[in-house]
């Protein structure tokens, strides 16, 4: 422990060296819960996936009265039907359910990815400071609604009174429909992630742009656009991931538990989460092989938005740093 | 130009600038900093249209023609007048896209038309042999002189008759300095140019004129030389001989 020189003018003679030891050791214990609860977080990532893979292993090693396994793995990639419920023997052809979450997530980004940009650019370049604020924060209170308000309207607005009107071909539940709840559900995404990346072009790029003689809209296509494009594949490739994942919306409005291998818009579709909210509200018994086969669809979900953000994060480091 | 003042919001910064600018020779605004002459730079090109709250009244000509009202066309303005900033900006692209960026801009060229005006740009620019086996590489992986050259180029690509340099070298070390200065009095035969610059040794040692701005008013223009040994008004001699008052 070191004392201070006592001739310092500013510091009265009473004053008394500070516990150093007791201000160390609080220190250490910061520390330490800081790391606990760092790992706890982790772990419990971990933990999560420990379980989906050694349930996905127990459903393609479950056997039959036979001895037979009764889902190869093969079947389950290979085949074109899913039917786990109603067919006899039941059918695990992962594909349906790939197909209903590709075409809503299909749908969704065509709707989302080009007018979020759009919205991102009007935002950043164009918009006046008040119109901006006032635009940002409702577009935050849409991303604040919960998802199973969107699958509602998608029921009983989206469906009746735009998709109906035009077509006949569409019944109470289709892709469409979720879709574009789904893409009104990941626009503010897009668009707010999109505008942070536009905004943080700096303005000595635009002012170069500018003085060679190019218009605004020259300069954002050609310069700012450009150069913020990290930042927008990842708000794009943000958004894709949890339309990947979206649950509730497709749950209400895609389909009626009926999986089908299709790329028809108009058509009935099961999404892989809409179909683990069918197995756990109760339509299959626990323990048995279609409550076990939402485990190897959890998992296949997992691959898809697993090689998705790791796309994104690719994407991120290589483009890193284009500017200062 | 004219009895030209400028405002950003309520403040005014420049009070009835009179001044004449020499074709063909350089020009160097001096005065400490806040005195208008960087704002002065940027209304000849309209850089302030971009600023909310800049406005200016008085007259602003370039050639005999108005640049301030409000049916100039801008574009064409600033392919006529170009821009050096500050501090380098070349876009996040290649070499050769960043000189060609303007030019592509205005004109409609052939593959082989803009290999040639980038090579012309590049070399009038001086740094042709330090990139000519690299046009394809990142512009942001050269050094900052060099990047400040590039930026030159890329003005120079579009061929205005005026060439503003808002401080162009403030950024850089005294190499690349040196390097800019002496393209500097190289490009003086083909374009006229205005330099703003703190640097006084920087004024006299590259411009034909100088004008000296304090306050937003402008107090003395003249040669260089004469500027720089006899100048007329107190507040310029203070300045240039270094006791600033």
């Amino acid at each position: 422990m070191t004392s201070l020189p006592a001739s310092t003018p500013f510091l009265s003679p009473r004053a008394r060296p500070a516990r150093v030891r007791l201000r160390a050791a609080v220190e250490w214990i910061i520390e330490s819960i800081l790391f606990l609860l760092t790992v706890l977080s982790v772990a419990t990532t971990v933990a999560i996936f420990l379980i989906l893979v050694r349930e996905t292993w127990g459903f393609f090693t479950m056997r039959g009265a036979d001895g037979q396994v009764l889902v190869p793995i093969a079947d389950f990639l290979g085949d074109s039907i899913w039917s786990p419920l109603l067919s006899n023997p039941p059918r695990f052809g992962v594909a349906s359910l790939v197909s209903g979450t590709l075409l809503v997530t299909a749908i969704a980004a065509a709707f989302a990815l080009p007018l979020g940009l759009l919205t991102a650019v009007y935002l950043s370049e164009y918009a006046p400071q008040r119109v901006r604020s006032v635009l940002k924060s409702l577009l935050e209170i849409l991303a604040g609604i919960p998802t199973v308000v969107y699958g509602f309207f998608a029921l009983t607005f989206i469906t009746p009174n735009l998709l109906q009107p035009l077509s006949s071909s569409f019944g109470t539940h289709s892709a469409m429909s979720a879709g574009i709840a789904v893409g009104i559900m990941i626009l503010p995404i897009v668009s707010s992630l999109a505008e942070d990346a536009l905004r943080a072009v700096p303005q000595s790029l635009r002012d170069g742009s500018l003085a060679l003689g190019s218009t605004k809209a020259e300069t954002i296509l050609r310069v700012v656009i450009p150069a913020a494009l990290s930042g927008i594949v990842a708000s794009f490739l943000l958004a894709i991931t949890r339309a990947i994942g979206e649950t509730m919306i497709v749950a209400l409005a895609a389909g009626g538990g009926v999986a089908q291998l299709t790329a028809n818009p108009a058509a009935q579709v099961q999404t892989m989460t809409a179909y683990m909210v069918q197995v756990f509200l109760g339509d299959a018994p626990a323990g048995g092989v279609e409550y076990q086969s939402s485990y190897a669809v959890a998992f296949t979900l997992f691959a898809f938005t697993f090689v998705m953000t790791w796309i994104g994060a690719l994407i991120l480091r290589r483009y890193r740093e284009v500017y200062e | 130009m004219r009895r030209f003042s400028a405002w950003y919001g309520g403040h005014q910064v420049l009070q009835s600038i009179d001044l004449d600018i020499p074709e063909h020779q350089v020009c160097a605004f001096i005065g400490p900093s806040g005195c208008g002459k960087s704002t002065l730079l940027r209304w000849v090109n309209r850089m302030n249209d971009s600023i909310a709250g800049a406005r200016a009244e008085g007259s602003l000509a370039l050639h005999g023609s108005d640049l301030l009202g409000r049916g100039v066309d801008v574009v064409a303005l600033r392919r006529r007048v170009g821009m050096v900033f500050q501090k380098p900006n070349p876009f996040p692209k290649s070499i050769k896209d960043n000189v060609a960026f303007g030019a592509r801009l205005h004109y409609r060229l052939t593959r082989a038309d803009l290999d040639e005006l980038v090579e012309k740009a590049l070399r009038a620019a001086a740094l042709w042999d330090e990139v000519k086996d690299r046009l394809g590489s990142p512009a942001l992986g050269l050094s900052g002189g060099q990047q400040q050259r590039l930026c030159i180029a890329r003005a120079l690509a579009v061929d205005p008759e005026v060439l503003l340099m808002d401080e162009p070298c403030s950024a850089l070390d005294p190499r690349s300095t040196a390097s800019i200065e002496a393209l500097i009095r190289q490009l003086r035969s083909n374009y006229t140019i205005v330099i703003v610059t703190h640097n006084m040794q920087q004024a006299s040692r590259v411009s034909d004129t100088t004008a000296f701005f304090f306050e937003g008013k402008l107090i003395e223009n003249g040669t260089t030389d004469l500027l720089f040994t006899s100048p007329t008004q107190k507040q310029t001699e203070d300045y240039v001989s270094g006791r600033f008052g």
